[in-house]
């Protein structure tokens, strides 16, 4: 019978958190940007201009297409290159955690898109007439009517979508970055502890996003409520 | 700085002698594709049972389901394989756990990982997606099944469950999609599908671009032939008068 031994955690702590700071660091970055962009995308592929709608429509399905693992092996792959070219910088500067962040920044901007587009069109369209009817123009009807009403609506699945992102972050291991599996990993493989580290780490993940997605579930109940009234 | 390209790299002899490199990606593409159909079944025979079990009368079934839902969607896919592949050959008893290290050579064990570890998280969505579709009926289907005699699991089987499935096709879709995308996660473990056949070419061959092309360019390739397999699907098993239906 395995022998559980559970003494290395306590030792350790300060390091997990170093990599929960990374996870948390990466999380926080993409989703910003996932929804600056994402929402950028989701009007481009709604707009008249058919070019953008093309644009927007490739670059989702095909981020939507492929692996995240694939995605962030191209970012490793190409982002320290790039970077180095533009910015002169030392070959041994090590850029995977700006590689990382951009990858899922990019990578999360197509899901994100898609929540905001369907956000966009639960808006009734006599919203925008009313909008047009009053004398503004389109860009000042998607800013003071439709998206604010939309982006209400979408709270609960951007944040859903954020825990999301949040566990798919241990797939920087990857790239060998210490993100908090990474650390967790790393530290059991250090003192042939691998069974306690691993689960340890399912078990902070599972209470960090439950917790998380049992407020975002009694938010989305208060938003009913409030819609119903 | 200039990359020189050479596609001629996959017909070369690869460095294992008995292939070429191209021989390498079909071989990761097989994998690929047996892992993730071999956990679609297991995903879908558990998620449906999970989703009925969430939907029956009486708090104990469905307050279980509900958990084992819970459990699946709230830690990440990369923990679970790990869990799945390291923690549990050591921690089964009766030297289960022995047996499957032993008995079985490294490539089947980290196969039947990776099959058990992605059924199990696609069935946790799977599950979700039975329940709603179950809940998307009238209630006067089920009273109407239980007042004609038939018992609570025959009315699941001749009135809930053929409608049911036929109203998830749709998300059940994008799950089947998930579930290859999602296959790319078990190269961490040492299995060689595509992505991680990709790698290994990187390390061997040192001409990236071309590897990672070539691997994108097969999953989109998987992409397009799942969806366009199952909008055939779909368009069979559509209800008419429901939404998108006829």
């Amino acid at each position: 019978m395995y022998e559980f031994d559970w003494s290395s955690i306590p030792g350790a702590l300060p390091f997990l958190w170093e990599g929960m700071k990374v996870s948390l660091e990466i999380t926080l970055s993409a989703v910003i940007f996932g929804i600056v962009w994402g929402t950028a995308l989701a009007m481009m592929r709604l707009s008249p201009v058919k070019p953008l709608s093309w644009f927007a429509a490739g670059y989702v399905n095909l981020f939507r297409a492929i692996p995240l693992v694939m995605v962030l092996l191209w970012f490793f792959l190409i982002v320290p290159q790039v970077l180095r070219g533009a910015f002169n910088l030392d070959p041994n500067t090590d850029v995977r955690l700006t590689s990382a962040m951009i990858g899922f920044a990019l990578f999360e901007s197509a899901y994100y898109s898609e929540i905001i587009r369907a956000g966009i069109q639960s808006v009734p369209k006599g919203q925008v007439s009313a909008a047009s009817a009053l004398g503004m123009s389109y860009a000042q009807a998607m800013r003071l009517v439709v998206l604010p009403q939309a982006f209400r609506n979408m709270v609960p699945l951007l944040l859903t979508q954020a825990i999301v992102l949040f566990q798919d972050t241990s797939l920087v291991y990857v790239s060998a970055l210490a993100d908090f599996f990474g650390a967790a990993y790393k530290v059991g493989d250090r003192d042939g502890r691998l069974v306690e580290l691993l689960l340890f780490a399912g078990l902070v993940y599972f209470l960090i996003c439950f917790a998380a997605s049992q407020l975002v579930r009694r938010y989305q109940k208060k938003l009913n409520a409030h819609v119903a009234h | 700085m200039s990359y020189q390209w050479n596609w001629g790299i996959f017909l070369s002899p690869a460095a294992s002698g008995d292939s070429t490199y191209l021989g390498w990606m079909l071989s990761g593409l097989q994998t690929t594709i047996l892992l993730s159909l071999s956990a679609w079944v297991i995903a879908l025979a558990l998620g449906s049972l999970m989703g009925v079990l969430r939907t029956v009368p009486g708090k104990w079934l469905s307050g279980l389901a509900a958990t084992y839902v819970e459990i699946f969607r709230n830690i990440p896919l990369l923990v679970q394989l790990f869990i799945w592949y390291f923690v549990l050959p050591e921690v089964l008893p009766f030297g289960l756990g022995d047996r499957f290290k032993q008995d079985l050579d490294p490539v089947t064990q980290q196969f039947v990982s990776a099959m058990v570890c992605l059924g199990f998280f696609t069935s946790a969505r799977v599950c979700e997606q039975v329940r709603s579709g179950i809940n998307a009926l009238p209630r006067g289907q089920k009273n109407a099944g239980l007042a004609l005699g038939f018992t609570l699991p025959q009315t699941y089987r001749h009135v809930l469950l053929p409608m049911a499935f036929r109203l998830v096709v749709p998300p059940l879709t994008s799950e089947f999609l998930n579930i290859f995308k999602n296959s790319a996660v078990c190269s961490t473990i040492g299995l060689l599908e595509l992505a991680a056949q990709g790698r290994q070419l990187v390390d061997y061959t040192a001409q990236p671009y071309e590897s990672f092309i070539a691997v994108t360019a097969l999953y989109l390739i998987i992409n397009v032939v799942v969806m366009t397999l199952m909008r055939h699907v779909e368009n069979k098993t559509r209800v008419p008068g429901y939404l998108g239906g006829k």
